[in-house]
C-alpha cells in the first residue's frame, strides 16, 4: 500500500492506495509551514482507513514548500554564482534580469571567469585552475556555502563544471554545489537560473527532508518517501535533498495524472472545476501535454517544462450576473458555503444554478426555488457552452475524446460535453492530485545537443536514452523498468554537421526494496 | 530625433518578434543586451531617414549565428567594436550612425547596442522590413550597394574584414567564418552614404516594431484580443487559426528545413494548413492551395497570448493563429522577386499577394 499526498493553495490532500484501489483519502486546509498540513493529512487518513502503518510500502509528496521560500524570499541561503565562459557572455552576468529583492535576499553574488564550451565541444577558453581557486577563496571569507556553477555549452559538454566543482569543495568543504547541466536544459540563462535557485534551497532542502522523515517515523511509517518532480515524476527523498528546485510546479501535473488514472484513460482532456477558475489540459500517453512557454518562478525566468492548461473563469463560486447573463469571472470562492444563496447568503453564484436545476443536491434547495427557471435554464447552458469552448480550444483534432471532470466544481456539468466520447466523473475526484502522487513513477531526463558529424543519430539518440535512463535511476527508479516515454529530436539552425537537440524522457516503477 | 530608453527597447525586442517571421533569433536576450547597454552608455538617438545628411555615412550592423548558440555563449558585449575601427581605418573616414539590417527578431536591438556603445545615432529604418536567412537578402542588394568592406568580430577579439565581388559571396565566406567563431559573430556592412540609404532602405521600421510591441504589451494588460489588435498593427490578414498536429524538420546546408501541418478550428474547422520553413516561415497551403508565401510576410502567434512562435519551438498541439501580411514593395520588383521569391527557395510558383487573396 500506499499514500500520496498533495499539497494546494488551499487544501493538503492524502490517498491511501492499495495497488490501483483507493482505500480512503482525507483533506485538510494546508499550512504556514506546510509539514503540519501534511502530517495532519498522513495521519488521517491511516487513522480512518484503520490500515496499520507497517502496512505502507511507500509515500508519495508533491510539496509547494520549495516554490513558497522562493515566493516568499524567505529561509533562503547566500548564494554564489560561478559562471564559465569568458570571454563570453560578459554583457549579461548572473542573475542579470532577476527581481532585485530576490537577488538581494541571497547576496548578488556574482563570479564570471574563463571557460565554457563552443557548440561542437571546442573550448572557448581554457578552464583557468587558478582564477577559481581565488574566486572560491573569495566565496570562503565571505562565509558562503552555497555556490552554483554553470558553463556554456554545459550540456555538451560538462567536464568544465565537473572539474570547477572539484576545485570549489576542495577550497570550501562544508560548500554545496548544485552543477547547471545536472539540473537544466539549454539556455544558459534559465539553466543557471535554476541552478542558483537549487543551491539557495540547500539547507532548507536538509531540513524538510529530515522533518518529514522524523514526521513519518513518527506514525511508525518505516517506508521510503518520494518527492514529486515537477513533470510530475518522482524522486527519492534523497534525490530530493540534491536537487529541491526540480519540485516546482509538480501540482498540476500530479493532478491531471490522477485524473487519468482513476478514469483509466491515457489519452483525454481533463477539466478541473474549481471555486473560482477551470483548468483544462490534454493527457497524451498519460502524461499531461506541455506548454511551450518559459515557466517564471517569482519572477525569475527558468525552462521547466509545465502541462499545458487553458485557464477560464468558472468555479462553483463564480458569481451571476444577469442582463446580459454573466457567469464569473468574479467568484466567492472558498466563501461560497456563506454567501451563496443556497447557503443562506445573498449571492446568486453558480452553485445554487445547479441547486435550482437539480444537479446536485447540497444546501437549501428551498432558499433557491424562486429563481427564474427560465434564467436557470440558459444560465446552466451558458456554463455548458464555457465547458464546450475550453475543450474545444485544447483538442487536437476533429476526433471525440473521453472527458474526465475532476475538483469540487464538477457538479456544474450534467450533459455530456459536445466533442467528447464519453464523460467521466470518477470517484474520488476531489483528491486526484494526490492519487497522482501516488501512482506516480521514477523519472529522469537528458535535453542536450549532439554534432551528428562525429556520432551517428543512432549513437545520439542510444546516449541520450542511456542518460535519462541513469538519471530515472539515480532518483530511486527499478532499472528493470525503465522505459522510454519522450523522444523528442529538433534539428538546430545554422549550425553545421548536422547538430541536433535530443531531449529524452525515462520512467522507471519505484525500486522498493 | 528622439531618443530610446529601456522601455522603448523593451517594446521594440516584443514588435519585432512579429516581424521575424518565425526566425530572427530570440528576442529575450537582445531585450536584455539592449537594456543593459542603454544603462551602461546611456540612451541612444533614432534619427529618422529625412534627418540624415545626404554624405553621412551610415553602416548596418547585426549578430550573425545560430539561434541556439546565442541563447548559449551570449555575447562579450563589444564584439564589433573592433571590427567597426577597422572599417572606419580601411574606409578613411568615421562612422556617422548605424542601422538595423534586419528588423525582424534580434537584430532590431542589436545596432541598438552598438549605437549606445560607441555613442553614434541610429537611423530609423532596416533593410528588409522583416527577417531573411541570408545574407545577401536585404533591399540594398537590389540597388547595387555592396554588403563589402564587411567586418566580422567574435569574442575572443578576432576580426576579419571581407571584399567580395557580389553579396551572395560574401554570404558565403561570412557564413564559413561565422562557424570557426563558434556559430556567434557581430558583423558590420553595406556601408552606404546618406543618399544611397535613403534611395534603398525600408523606411521607419524601428518605429514600426516599437508600436506593434506596445500595442501587443498594452492589450495584454487590457486583456484585449492580442492576435486582433497585433493584426490590425501589422496591416496584416488572418490566415488560419488551428492546432499544429504534426512537425517534421531536418538540416540541410546548416538551415533548418522543415513543415508544420495545423488543422484548423472554428471557421477553419475541416481544413488543414501546411507551412513550410527554413529557418523563416516560406509557405502555407490551405487544403493544398497556396495562399500566402514569401516574401509576404508569415506569422504564427499563439492563439491565446498573442506570442510570436519561432520555427524552432513549433510544436504538437500548439493553438496558433496565421498571419499574412503584406511586404515591403521593394520586394515586388522583378530583381527582388528573384532575390526573396518563392523560386530562390526551390518553389516553382509566381508569387501573388497576400492582400489580393485576403483582402
Amino acid at each position: 500500500m500506499r499514500i500520496g499526498v498533495d499539497v494546494g493553495g488551499t487544501n493538503t490532500d492524502a490517498a491511501l492506495m492499495d495497488g490501483n484501489r483507493v482505500v480512503g483519502w482525507f483533506k485538510t486546509p494546508t499550512t504556514p509551514d506546510v509539514t503540519t498540513g501534511i502530517t495532519k493529512a498522513v495521519r488521517t487518513v491511516l487513522e480512518e482507513t484503520k490500515v496499520p502503518s507497517d502496512e505502507i510500502k511507500a509515500v508519495m509528496i508533491g510539496t509547494t514548500h520549495f516554490t513558497n521560500a522562493v515566493v516568499e524570499r524567505k529561509r533562503l541561503m547566500e548564494t554564489a554564482a560561478i559562471r564559465l565562459g569568458l570571454p563570453a557572455t560578459e554583457c549579461l552576468p548572473p542573475m542579470v534580469d532577476w527581481p532585485a529583492d530576490l537577488r538581494d535576499t541571497i547576496g548578488h553574488h556574482k563570479y564570471l571567469v574563463h571557460g565554457g564550451h563552443e557548440f561542437d565541444g571546442r573550448e572557448i577558453s581554457p578552464l583557468d585552475e587558478k582564477e577559481i581557486r581565488d574566486v572560491a577563496k573569495d566565496i570562503k571569507s565571505k562565509g558562503i556555502r552555497a555556490v552554483a556553477i554553470s558553463a556554456v555549452f554545459s550540456p555538451v559538454n560538462s567536464s568544465f563544471e565537473d572539474r570547477a566543482a572539484e576545485i570549489v569543495q576542495d577550497e570550501i568543504p562544508d560548500v554545496s554545489i548544485s552543477l547547471s547541466h545536472e539540473i537544466g536544459r539549454m539556455g544558459i540563462l534559465e539553466r543557471e537560473n535554476a541552478a542558483i535557485l537549487n543551491a539557495c534551497l540547500g539547507d532548507l532542502a536538509q531540513a524538510i527532508v529530515q522533518s518529514l522523515r522524523k514526521a513519518l517515523k513518527e506514525m511508525k511509517i518505516d517506508a521510503p518517501f518520494y518527492l514529486s518532480q515537477n513533470d510530475g515524476t518522482l524522486m527519492s527523498a534523497d534525490y530530493a535533498e540534491k536537487y529541491p528546485v526540480l519540485t516546482f510546479t509538480s501540482g498540476p501535473t500530479n493532478s491531471m495524472r490522477g485524473a487519468a488514472f482513476l478514469s483509466g484513460v491515457k489519452d483525454a482532456m481533463v477539466v478541473d472545476l474549481g471555486g473560482t477558475t477551470s483548468d483544462v489540459g490534454m493527457l497524451l500517453r498519460g502524461f499531461p501535454r506541455e506548454a511551450s512557454v518559459a515557466v517564471e518562478i517569482s519572477g525569475v525566468r527558468t525552462n521547466f517544462r509545465m502541462p499545458d492548461v487553458y485557464s477560464f473563469g468558472l468555479g462553483g463560486g463564480s458569481i451571476v450576473t444577469e442582463d446580459p447573463l454573466k457567469i464569473g469571472p468574479q467568484s466567492v470562492g472558498y466563501e461560497l458555503t456563506t454567501k451563496g444563496l443556497a447557503f443562506g447568503g445573498d449571492v446568486l453564484t453558480a452553485t445554487d444554478l445547479a441547486v435550482a436545476g437539480g444537479l446536485v443536491d447540497i444546501g437549501d434547495a428551498s432558499a433557491v426555488k424562486s429563481l427564474d427557471a427560465r434564467l436557470v435554464r440558459q444560465a446552466l447552458d451558458e456554463i455548458q457552452s464555457m465547458v464546450e469552448t475550453a475543450v474545444d480550444q485544447m483538442k487536437t483534432s476533429a476526433e471525440p475524446i473521453p472527458l474526465i471532470l475532476v475538483g469540487g466544481g464538477t457538479i456544474l456539468v450534467s450533459r455530456q460535453v459536445e466533442g467528447t466520447s464519453e464523460m467521466v466523473k470518477p470517484e474520488h475526484f476531489p483528491v486526484a492530485n494526490a492519487i497522482g502522487a501516488a501512482i506516480a513513477q521514477v523519472g529522469g531526463e537528458t535535453d542536450r545537443v549532439f554534432a551528428m558529424a562525429e556520432l551517428s543519430r543512432d549513437d545520439a539518440l542510444a546516449q541520450a536514452k542511456q542518460e535519462a535512463s541513469d538519471k530515472a535511476i539515480s532518483a530511486g527508479a527499478d532499472e528493470k523498468t525503465i522505459t522510454i516515454v519522450d523522444v523528442e529530436e529538433v534539428p538546430l539552425a545554422y549550425l553545421p554537421s548536422n547538430a541536433v537537440r535530443i531531449r529524452v524522457k525515462a520512467v522507471g516503477d519505484l525500486a522498493l526494496s | 530625433m528622439r531618443l530610446l530608453h529601456p522601455e522603448n527597447v523593451v517594446d521594440i525586442a516584443l514588435g519585432a518578434a512579429v516581424l521575424g517571421t518565425g526566425g530572427g533569433g530570440d528576442p529575450y536576450i537582445g531585450k536584455l543586451m539592449g537594456i543593459q547597454a542603454i544603462e551602461e552608455f546611456g540612451p541612444v538617438t533614432l534619427l529618422s531617414l529625412d534627418e540624415i545628411e545626404d554624405d553621412a555615412l551610415i553602416v548596418p550592423t547585426a549578430m550573425m549565428g545560430a539561434p541556439t548558440v546565442m541563447v548559449e555563449k551570449l555575447p562579450k558585449g563589444d564584439e564589433i567594436i573592433k571590427a567597426f575601427h577597422a572599417l572606419e581605418s580601411y574606409l578613411g573616414r568615421k562612422i556617422t550612425a548605424t542601422m538595423s539590417a534586419e528588423a525582424g527578431g534580434l537584430n532590431s536591438v542589436t545596432p541598438l547596442t552598438v549605437a549606445a556603445r560607441l555613442r553614434i545615432p541610429m537611423v530609423d529604418c532596416d533593410g528588409m522590413g522583416r527577417a531573411f536567412p541570408e545574407l545577401q537578402m536585404v533591399t540594398a542588394t537590389l540597388y547595387g550597394v555592396s554588403s563589402t568592406p564587411f567586418a566580422i568580430g567574435d569574442e575572443k577579439g578576432n576580426s576579419a574584414i571581407l571584399n567580395t565581388v557580389n553579396n551572395r559571396w560574401t554570404e558565403t565566406f561570412s557564413r564559413s567564418i561565422t562557424i570557426d567563431m563558434g556559430c556567434a559573430a557581430m558583423i558590420a556592412c553595406y556601408a552606404t552614404t546618406g543618399k544611397e540609404l535613403k534611395e534603398w532602405a525600408v523606411p521607419d521600421t524601428m518605429t514600426l516594431v516599437e508600436s506593434i510591441g506596445r500595442t501587443i504589451r498594452e492589450a495584454r494588460e487590457s486583456k484585449a484580443n492580442v492576435v486582433e489588435t497585433v493584426r490590425k498593427a501589422v496591416g496584416g490578414f488572418e490566415v488560419f487559426k488551428g492546432k499544429i498536429v504534426d512537425v517534421q524538420r531536418r538540416t540541410e546546408k546548416g538551415f533548418a528545413k522543415g513543415e508544420a501541418i495545423l488543422d484548423g478550428v472554428n471557421q477553419y474547422d475541416s481544413q488543414t494548413l501546411k507551412l513550410q520553413f527554413q529557418n523563416e516561415n516560406l509557405m502555407a497551403e490551405v487544403d493544398g492551395e497556396i495562399v500566402v508565401s514569401v516574401p509576404d510576410l508569415i506569422t504564427l502567434l499563439d492563439t491565446e497570448t498573442g506570442e510570436p512562435i519561432t520555427t524552432e519551438n513549433l510544436r504538437y498541439g500548439f493553438r496558433v493563429t496565421v498571419l499574412g501580411i503584406p511586404c515591403n514593395e521593394k520586394w515586388r520588383t522583378p530583381e527582388g522577386l528573384e532575390l526573396v521569391g518563392p523560386r530562390y527557395f526551390g518553389y516553382d510558383i509566381d508569387w501573388v499577394p497576400v492582400e489580393e487573396r485576403f483582402g
